[in-house]
């Protein structure tokens, strides 16, 4: 039994960030899945873990986390010497840590909901809201012009290396390139590549195993 | 020994005295001790939706830290550096010499960011701003919102059932980077949604009579004259 638990389901995109940060550390860890139709998450015992009643629920020995972007900082952290550095110090983790926030503040809020609409109502069976789509589509664009514009000065959006502040986004991206919002990558050609490249590191692949399984 | 700021110069903090994120950011310098120099930005001509601004900010939003040759946005991010660079001076923001500690304020930190401000921001443009645009607050908008807020503070009242402060027994950037929306809410006619939640208030009365925070509150007239 490992001494990392994640407690969630590779379906859920703040799981999908916990497991893919964890790969690119090399770290073997449980998947303890959370029956969320069945509302497991909002009751306890899962509560004392992650009062929010949200997936991820992490522990590493006594230690219980949650936030998602709070364990893959805390993984990052603590295990720096092992598999991908995903940080970095000085000035540069200054701007590392921007482009995090910018992921957290500018583009998640819009991705979520693009990826909700597009991708999982449908899985669920559930009516899509073509005005909610629309709205989110153009904020996205919008987003995704500052994102080619930086792309072109630098290789990742954080520096020259691949950090937290690219994989923050893959199971975000992971959904909409699945929908009909990979039209807004096409022309955006830094976008895309960086999209590519990051689709293409082990750790990412080795969680889309994963998830196909189940 | 306070660090020099690169190039010898002070921090250029561009923003607005009342505007939450730049306050947000205030409220950390002062709690650290570390001087600097806020540079008006003019929303109302859009100075910030335009060069030179937006060589800074791409996202065309205050606030915008310059330190020497460093340009930073997003005030957590901000934050976050400045309780780094200043760890030897000032309140500990960050704990970094415990590894527990240090993990918990990443934990609330990321509480404040994706539960508690996406419901209390709505709740605060719709009293403060949109007045100022001649129209009336969207009674619906604060409702729905009001009614997630309630639920997320009564996550915070089990919690400081437990701990003195967010992050543990310490004052920290979890609770720092709560005070300029929750300020702003206690001036609005729902304040009770904290006085209701006896810990909750007993956290904001602690924490809002800081004198850092203190200083950075003269400054915050929305909509008063």
């Amino acid at each position: 039994m490992a001494v990392i638990k994640v407690h969630g389901i590779p379906l859920s995109t703040a799981a999908a960030r916990v497991i893919a940060c964890l790969n690119e550390k090399g770290l073997e860890f449980d998947l303890i899945p959370v029956d969320m139709g069945s509302g497991e998450h909002k009751k306890e015992p899962f509560l004392s873990l992650s009062p929010f009643g949200q997936v991820p629920a992490f522990e590493d020995g006594d230690l219980k986390l949650f936030e998602s972007r709070a364990i893959t900082k805390y993984i990052a952290q603590e295990y720096g010497d092992k598999g991908t550095p995903l940080l970095a110090s000085g000035k540069e983790m200054a701007i590392v840590s921007v482009w995090m926030e910018v992921e957290a503040h500018q583009y998640d809020p819009v991705a979520m909901k693009l990826a909700w609409e597009l991708a999982l109502k449908p899985h669920f069976g559930m009516q899509v809201d073509d005005a909610v789509v629309a709205e989110n589509e153009e904020k996205l664009g919008k987003v995704l012009d500052i994102y080619e514009a930086r792309l072109s000065v630098s290789k990742y959006l954080g520096g020259d290396v691949f950090t937290l502040a690219d994989l923050h986004h893959l199971p975000t991206l992971s959904y909409l390139m699945n929908t009909q919002a990979k039209k807004l990558f096409e022309p955006r050609p830094k976008v895309s590549a960086w999209v590519a490249d990051i689709f293409s590191r082990p750790a990412w692949r080795k969680f889309l195993e994963l998830r196909d399984q189940k | 020994m306070a660090e020099e700021t690169l190039a010898g110069q002070v921090l250029k903090l561009h923003g607005l005295p009342m505007s939450s994120c730049t306050t947000r950011v205030m409220i950390c310098l002062h709690e650290k001790g570390v001087e600097f120099e806020l540079v008006p930005v003019d929303l109302f001509t859009g100075q910030h939706k335009q060069p030179p601004f937006l060589d800074k900010n791409p996202f065309g939003q205050i606030p915008v830290l310059e330190d020497g040759d460093l340009t930073i946005f997003e005030s957590r991010a901000i934050t976050q550096y400045i309780s780094e660079k200043y760890k030897d001076q000032g309140t500990d923001l960050v704990h970094p010499g415990s590894l527990e500690q240090c993990t918990m304020v990443k934990v609330w930190s990321e509480v404040e960011s994706h539960q508690f401000n996406p419901v209390i921001s709505p709740i605060i443009y719709q009293f403060f701003v949109e007045p100022l645009q001649g129209k009336s607050p969207d009674q619906a908008i604060v409702d729905e919102n009001l009614e997630k807020l309630r639920m997320v503070l009564d996550v915070y009242e089990e919690r400081l059932g437990k701990t003195k402060y967010l992050a543990g027994d310490f004052f920290s950037l979890a609770d720092l980077h709560h005070m300029p929306f929750l300020f702003y809410f206690m001036k609005t006619p729902w304040s009770s949604v904290v006085d209701e939640r006896a810990k909750v208030k007993a956290w904001w009365e602690d924490i809002s009579s800081r004198d850092a925070f203190k200083k950075v509150a003269e400054g915050m007239k929305f909509g008063e004259n």
